[in-house]
């Protein structure tokens, strides 16, 4: 059979896990027209890049682009294709946002743009297009003067945390100029979940892209593969799994807030939610044995549905949590030793959010109202209104009121989903590790996880297998907006800067 | 100031006052019991559908060193496969970390293969230097966690420090990405002598889900003698502090 292509489309609209799109329905542009129509779209606020990646198809790339669209709650797919070897004009130029998307392509594909800013390695992927270059000889971006020095950190840090480099330029105590380098932590987990398809060993694969965000990423994977099989959970299903992603947002926020209070050296509002953290992520223990959610969430189905006795357990849990964390964090926010810390330090600006494509936190902290629940809903969120909680200051005081902020917004939306969740009749099923997905598809998944969007796609191959697995972490575009929040700024307000964003490492190079 | 003592009144004595009998979920996943009466067949199924490669498809043994904890197995099998909460599972060998077919005791270090000198040296103050060589983050939040005010393995000298010049040893996690490989053999060798290798987690141990991955790299776990092998998807703080007071030979 042959498909028609309506040679006016420009692109192909569908919605957050909506049924896959046959590969050949997505119109294929020629570059120039592909430039003007993403550049046009993304100029406007309403719409901002999900993922835009290519990969080999036959004799020639083939580049996708899903674009959202806040306004509508629809996503848009274009795409174009180039031979080998091929040198493009670099659209970062016009939308900056598009800077992490383009070095990528280039890091895996060697495809060249010509006029991008910064082709700036990303990861130093295994498979990366060009072997020679190496980590250890990566040329850091530098500022001659004799007024300025240089600090290098990392990778390894003086924390327990993950490995990653940071050069800074600085006047004095001042930071003139962050470069971060990442990519220690690549492990080639597209390539894995590439390979293990619909199976069991790709959900547990998923809950390891972030370990911190189990919850959001199984998520994002698993209504990708309901998607690409056109299952439809059951109701009760899409609630239990509302209720674990935000129990995850509320333990990190928390546990977040710890962390600023400990770098502020304020060790009451550190200590009392350190343990507020525990008795969050030991009730997610309490139902289904992990702290941190890992074996919850899979496709189709879940081995531990919730029960009234642990729906119980976690209401009151909440409760109490919700009623010190209140009183924790009014101290916190109104002690004038950490006001002192917080306050208009590491601003991000709002302008400058909208040209990093800054996600999530890091986005709605300036004013930018991006979140998934409410722009382009999923799971049982479809079937309620979810405001986004907004600031407008940008700096570490918005990062950390914002959390608190979430967290009792989060608690009155557990409170919801459990009263919905008791819907007669429709129970959790059991996991399938054997979706027949949708053969030549392309399918799209987003989730809200606690950092920001999550954005999952693959696409099959004319047998129904993965052919490609691509998976974008929120970090991805929030690392730049770090770099930005520190400029200066006194070098000894990074770590407090570098907390409130809480980025991840492992959840960028993949 | 009446706020933050409301604050320290709500908080109440938050640590766990006995490390090696605190009670956790029943639901948690910890040492496995594999019935004596398992068949054949019943073997070949549970490591068929084993993601991790960690049972054995004759025996029906489970490397704890290479399960990741998901329970399908004992889902799948439970007349044969159960998972205990007993979150003691630290050992000293790697070996010990196979669990086998009516094997019903709990794990315990083997004395004989503590060096002498760590307990000699380390007994109360151990300080040990963290690298995240590829972990997925889980596993360093539940290491920063053995040091919060609910595990504070503080309370026996032992604690994470910032420079690897003031460690008596390294804590690895994740499975080691080749891009890490040569910053994690840099910090080692910056650790003076005699210092402790303690791997933490399953990626850390085998590679986990990880081991074929083209972007691992195993040599320095693979040419370095392991003093302590901590199992778990991530490493339970309980598990990594009573693995650490056994090494130690700390009675409590």
């Amino acid at each position: 059979m042959v498909i028609m292509m309506d040679q006016s489309k420009v692109y192909i609209e569908v919605r957050n896990c909506s049924a896959p799109v046959g590969i050949r329905e997505i119109p294929v542009l020629d570059y120039g027209r592909f430039y003007d129509e993403v550049c046009s779209m993304l100029r406007d606020e309403r719409f901002h890049c999900l993922t835009y990646f290519c990969y080999p198809a036959g004799e020639f790339l083939k580049f996708i682009c899903f674009i959202a669209d806040d306004g509508s709650g629809t996503i848009r797919i274009l795409s174009h294709e180039q031979s080998n070897g091929t040198s493009l004009r670099s659209i970062t130029s016009e939308v900056y946002a598009m800077h992490i998307f383009e070095r990528e392509i280039h890091e895996n594909h060697g495809v060249v743009f010509d006029d991008h800013p910064w082709l700036k390695p990303v990861r130093y992927p295994h498979d990366r297009a060009d072997g020679q270059k190496a980590m250890d000889d990566y040329p850091f971006y530098e500022i001659e003067g004799e007024e300025l020095h240089e600090v290098g950190v990392g990778p390894v840090h003086a924390g327990v945390i993950e490995p990653g480099h940071f050069r800074f330029i600085c006047n004095g105590e001042k930071v003139l100029h962050l470069e971060i380098q990442l990519g220690y932590q690549h492990r080639g987990i597209e390539r894995l979940l590439t390979e293990s398809g619909a199976g069991l060993r790709g959900a547990i694969l998923s809950e390891d892209i972030a370990g911190d965000t189990a919850v959001g990423h199984a998520l994002a994977h698993a209504q990708l593969l309901e998607s690409l099989a056109l299952l439809e959970p059951s109701a009760s299903l899409q609630a239990e799994r509302c209720i674990a992603l935000e129990l995850e947002r509320i333990a990190v926020h928390i546990g977040d807030t710890a962390a600023l209070c400990a770098d502020v050296a304020y060790q009451l509002g550190q200590v009392a939610c350190e343990a507020l953290r525990t008795m969050v992520i030991n009730t997610t223990q309490y139902w289904c044995g992990n702290r941190f959610g890992k074996s919850m969430i899979r496709p189709g189905g879940t081995n531990f549905p919730l029960t009234e006795e642990i729906a119980g357990e976690i209401l009151a849990v909440l409760e109490e949590v919700e009623r010190r964390y209140g009183n924790v964090v009014e101290c916190v926010y109104n002690m004038p030793s950490v006001l002192g810390r917080f306050e208009d330090i590491g601003t991000v600006t709002r302008t400058q959010a909208v040209s990093t494509g800054a996600v999530g936190m890091a986005a709605r902290t300036c004013g930018v109202p991006r979140d998934i629940r409410s722009t382009h809903p999923f799971q049982h969120y479809r079937q309620m209104v979810v405001a986004p909680v907004m600031l407008e200051s940008g700096d570490v005081l918005a990062r950390g009121r914002l959390r608190a902020l979430e967290v009792s917004e989060s608690v009155k939306l557990i409170r919801r989903l459990t009263d919905e969740w008791r819907i007669p009749g429709s129970e959790s099923s059991r996991p399938r590790y054997d979706l027949p997905l949708t053969p030549g598809s392309a399918g799209i998944s987003v989730t809200e996880g606690w950092r920001g969007e999550i954005c999952h796609v693959a696409i099959t191959d004319s047998d129904g297998r993965l052919q490609v697995y691509k998976i974008k972490d929120p970090s991805m575009h929030n690392w730049m907006a770090l770099a930005l929040a520190v400029r200066n700024q006194e070098i000894s307000d990074f770590p407090v800067c570098n907390k409130s964003f809480n980025l991840s490492y492992c959840g960028h190079d993949l | 100031m009446l706020k933050e003592i409301k604050i320290l009144s709500d908080h109440g004595k938050q640590y766990v006052p006995d490390l090696r009998t605190q009670s956790v979920s029943a639901r948690f996943r910890g040492r496995p019991v594999i019935s004596a009466a398992i068949t054949p067949s019943q073997g070949a199924r549970a490591a068929a559908l084993c993601p991790s490669g960690a049972i054995d498809g004759t025996s029906g043994a489970i490397d704890l060193g290479r399960c990741t904890f998901c329970k399908e197995c004992a889902l799948a099998i439970p007349e044969v496969y159960v998972f205990t909460n007993d979150y003691r599972i630290a050992v000293t060998k790697r070996e010990d970390l196979v669990i086998r077919p009516g094997q019903t005791g709990p794990l315990r270090i083997d004395e004989a293969a503590v060096r002498n000198e760590v307990r000699r040296l380390f007994r109360r103050s151990l300080k040990l230097r963290q690298v995240s060589a590829g972990g997925d983050n889980s596993c360093e939040m539940e290491l920063g966690a053995a040091g919060n005010v609910n595990f504070d393995m503080g309370r026996y000298g032992i604690e994470f420090v910032a420079s690897p010049r003031h460690a008596d040893g390294i804590v690895i996690t994740g499975p080691v990405s080749e891009n890490m490989a040569r910053a994690l053999g840099i910090t080692y060798e910056a650790i003076p002598s005699p210092k402790v290798i303690i791997l933490s987690g399953t990626d850390a141990i085998s590679g986990g889900l990880f081991a074929g991955s083209p972007a691992i790299n195993r040599d320095f776990i693979d040419n370095h003698h392991v003093d302590l092998y901590v199992p778990g998807n991530p490493a339970h703080p309980l598990t990594f502090i009573n693995g650490l007071l056994d090494l130690l030979g700390k009675k409590q």
